[in-house]
This record gives C-alpha cells, sequence and structure tokens, in this order.
C-alpha cells in the first residue's frame, strides 16, 4: 500500500472542502475567509455576472445548520449600509447548507486601526458600527460577538458589520427600524449554558453562558471593548470614562442602549460634556477652552501682544 | 462663517478689548466710554476691510500683512485727530489688525464657487 506524504493530504484535504458548485449559478473563484461554523469563498454568480460570498458550512451537523439558517435570516431581515447584504440560501450537491452574500472588499478594522489614523477618525468609524448594531437592537437582535475582526472597511469608507452567526433574536417593540424580527427561540438559538462569543470582548452575563438573561446591554460591553481597543494608550478621560461604563461588569451598570453610548462619543467628538464624564469648574473650564481654542488662541496673542505694549509705553 | 463674517467678529470684540485698555492709562480714563465706542467702530471698519480682502486672497500672509497695514492706518488717522498717545493707540491698533487678518484667512469660510446653472 502506497502512502501520501503531508502535502497530498493538505491537497485533499483541501479538495475534499471546497463546495461543490455543480448544479449551483456560482462558479468558485477561491477562498476569502474562515469563521467559526464554515468557510466563506469567493464565487462568480454567473446568472447575474457578479462576484459574491459564499458560507457555506465545513461539516454537516443540524445544529451548526440551523444556525447558519438563522443568520441569513438575521442578515436578510436587517436592511441597513452596516450590515453585509444577503442574497441567496439554499444547499450544495454535497449536502451542506450554504448562503450568498455582498462580497466585503476592504480591510479589517484591527488592520485598519492599526495605521497611522487620527483618533476622529476612528470615532467616526466607531459611531458608524454603533449605528448599525443600534439599528439591529430595534429589530430585536443581539449580534454578540462585536470585535475589530468582525468589522470590514471597505475601499471608500464604507463600514460593514459581519458575522453575525452568533446573533440572537429578541422580542422587541416596533420602532422607527420597523417590526421586529417574527422569530422566537429556535434551533439556532444559544441554549442555557453554551458559551459563545470572543474573551476580551464578551460581556460576562455571556461568558457565564447567561444565555436568558444577554440583551443589547452584552452588545454594549462589546462595543466598550471595541472602543478601546481603538483608543490611544493615553486616552483622553471623558473617551476612557465612555469605554469603562460600557465594560461594566453588571449590565445595569452600562449604558441601557448602544444610542447612549455613541451619543456619548459625539458629544466627544463635538467637544460637549459626556454623561460617563462628571466635570469639575477646572476640567469644564479646559474643556470649553479647548472647544474653542482659536478665541482663546487670538484672545491670548492679544493679551500679550497688548500687555508688551503697555509694559513698552508707560515705561 | 464666511471671511467677512469672522473678520467683523474678530475685528469688533478685539476694538472693544482695545477701547477698554485705554483704562491703564490714568489720564484718559475718565474717556473710557467714548474710546471704546471708536475702537469698536474702528475694529469694525478694519474687520469689513480685510474681510473684503480676503474674499479675493486665499493665502494667510498677504492678508496677514494687509490687516497689519489696515489696522496701523486706522490707528494712525485717530492718533493724528487726537494728536497724542501715538504708540499707545497706533500699536494695539496694528496688532487688532494683524490678528483679525490671520483669524479671517485662516478660520473664515471662503467665497463658494457660483452655482451651475440650469438649463
Amino acid at each position: 500500500m502506497t502512502r501520501l506524504d503531508d502535502l497530498t493530504l493538505a491537497r485533499l484535504r483541501h479538495t475534499m472542502r471546497e463546495p461543490d458548485l455543480s448544479g449551483t449559478r456560482y462558479r468558485l473563484e477561491g477562498m476569502a475567509g474562515a469563521g467559526g461554523m464554515g468557510t466563506v469563498y469567493a464565487v462568480l454568480d454567473t446568472e447575474l455576472g457578479r462576484r459574491v460570498a459564499l458560507k457555506v458550512l465545513d461539516v454537516q451537523d443540524p445544529e451548526v445548520e440551523a444556525r447558519l439558517r438563522q443568520e441569513a435570516q438575521v442578515l436578510a431581515q436587517l436592511e441597513h449600509p452596516g450590515i453585509v447584504p444577503v442574497h441567496d440560501v439554499g444547499r450544495l450537491g454535497d449536502g451542506r447548507a450554504f448562503y450568498t452574500m455582498k462580497l466585503v472588499q476592504g480591510e479589517r478594522l484591527d488592520r485598519y486601526a492599526a495605521r497611522d489614523l487620527s483618533l476622529p477618525s476612528l470615532l467616526r468609524v466607531f459611531l458608524r458600527i454603533a449605528e448599525a448594531v443600534a439599528f439591529a437592537h430595534a429589530r430585536g437582535v443581539v449580534h454578540r460577538d462585536l470585535k475589530p475582526q468582525n468589522v470590514m472597511i471597505g475601499p471608500f469608507g464604507e463600514v460593514l458589520v459581519l458575522d453575525w452567526g452568533l446573533a440572537k433574536v429578541l422580542a422587541a417593540p416596533a420602532g422607527p427600524a420597523g417590526p421586529p424580527l417574527p422569530w422566537r427561540r429556535g434551533k439556532g438559538q444559544t441554549g442555557e449554558g453554551a458559551v459563545l462569543g470572543t474573551p476580551g470582548f464578551m460581556a460576562p452575563e455571556q461568558e457565564a453562558g447567561e444565555s436568558a438573561t444577554v440583551d443589547a446591554r452584552a452588545d454594549v460591553f462589546s462595543l466598550g471593548a471595541l472602543l478601546q481597543s481603538l483608543l490611544p494608550a493615553r486616552p483622553a478621560a471623558p473617551l476612557q470614562a465612555i469605554a469603562r461604563k460600557a465594560l461594566s461588569p453588571r449590565p445595569e451598570d452600562r449604558y441601557a442602549t448602544v444610542a447612549e453610548m455613541a451619543a456619548d462619543v459625539d458629544r466627544f467628538l463635538e467637544g460637549a460634556p459626556v454623561s460617563a464624564y462628571p466635570e469639575d469648574f477646572l476640567r469644564k473650564a479646559l474643556r470649553v477652552l479647548s472647544r474653542h481654542r482659536v478665541a482663546a488662541g487670538i484672545l491670548a496673542a492679544y493679551v500679550v501682544g497688548r500687555g508688551l505694549i503697555l509694559l513698552f509705553t508707560h515705561r | 462663517m464666511s471671511r467677512i463674517g469672522v473678520a467683523l467678529v474678530v475685528g469688533g470684540a478685539l476694538g472693544i478689548l482695545d477701547g477698554l485698555t485705554a483704562w491703564f492709562t490714568p489720564e484718559v480714563r475718565s474717556q473710557l466710554l467714548g474710546i471704546v465706542i471708536g475702537s469698536t467702530v474702528k475694529g469694525l471698519i478694519a474687520g469689513a476691510l480685510i474681510g473684503l480682502f480676503a474674499r479675493k486672497a486665499a493665502r494667510v500672509l498677504p492678508t496677514v500683512l494687509f490687516g497689519t497695514a489696515v489696522g496701523a492706518l486706522l490707528a494712525l488717522g485717530i492718533a493724528l485727530l487726537q494728536g497724542s498717545h501715538y504708540l499707545e493707540i497706533v500699536l494695539p491698533g496694528t496688532l487688532v489688525g494683524l490678528l483679525t487678518g490671520y483669524a479671517t484667512v485662516r478660520y473664515g469660510r471662503p467665497a463658494s464657487a457660483a452655482p451651475a446653472t440650469v438649463r
């Protein structure tokens, strides 16, 4: 019997994992990424002549398949510029479930943030992420796996929140984002005791497996960790306070909603006081001076110049 | 804010301050109100001229030089009318013109391009 070498084995494994696209409208172009549940391939939609991303399970498992289908359904309901649109869902010739979505080309947030970017531009990206997450919350969906690796920045500055595979569907009141999603706890929902998420970005209640109590404030925690990852080594105290409040171990000590947190970040960008950071007189004065530094600078230049003139002419 | 707007605000505000500093010259302290009014009007005139100039000149240096010259000339005119305290009037007036010129071109919004013609 002939033994296969490692390279041949690796090739065989790769070929076996590749999706069987026969009988579908898609033609494989290459691998685009890999996640916890499955692999994402770049494929060509031969009917529409466009490139899309095809996410397919690595294994056939009813529970994981239910989660993949739920992810596709969640995405299909969340029509927002910051959330990847889903195009199609189905089953491949090899029996594995798949769905196709927009092929996102760009840079992951962690790599994007490693560039030499100004803090305001990073905070504006953060606000766009928060907008998408707040929209999902308004539709009754909690992401539960927000982290820089799950955010993509497109070549034209578009911000997309990806990987909704761990999303939890809550019942939510109808709001400006539309009525809540129609599903209830199903096969794709996480059971009590199951721990899913990313350490460091996962809220303590999520880490403790208290799935039933996990709500939108778990995403507030993750956004706090995400914000922290974008801040410089010595961030401004109000920003640090915002992140600290969002990262409070007890959900009731965090911002009640993502919108409240985003409003604080927005206020920081505007030079206005933030709710998470009570100010004394000196801090308030410094902030006002910093906000009106043009006027303060001109006034200071005038006072210094005028003082010198007074000294000179009254000698 | 437009460049003329910035120039008027800065010129007027520094004009008020400039007038108030007459308090440090004891012999004119009794005329403080008149000096403040005159200085404010001077600051507004300087601001208007600097603002008009800055609409055409986009760069900092020419506007600062123009502002300095306008501030100095207006102050010199007042000093000549007064017939005394030349340095006390001309130097602060020059400073007001210089700072107004800088602030105008640095922080004022340039005049926008003409809108496209709709046919």
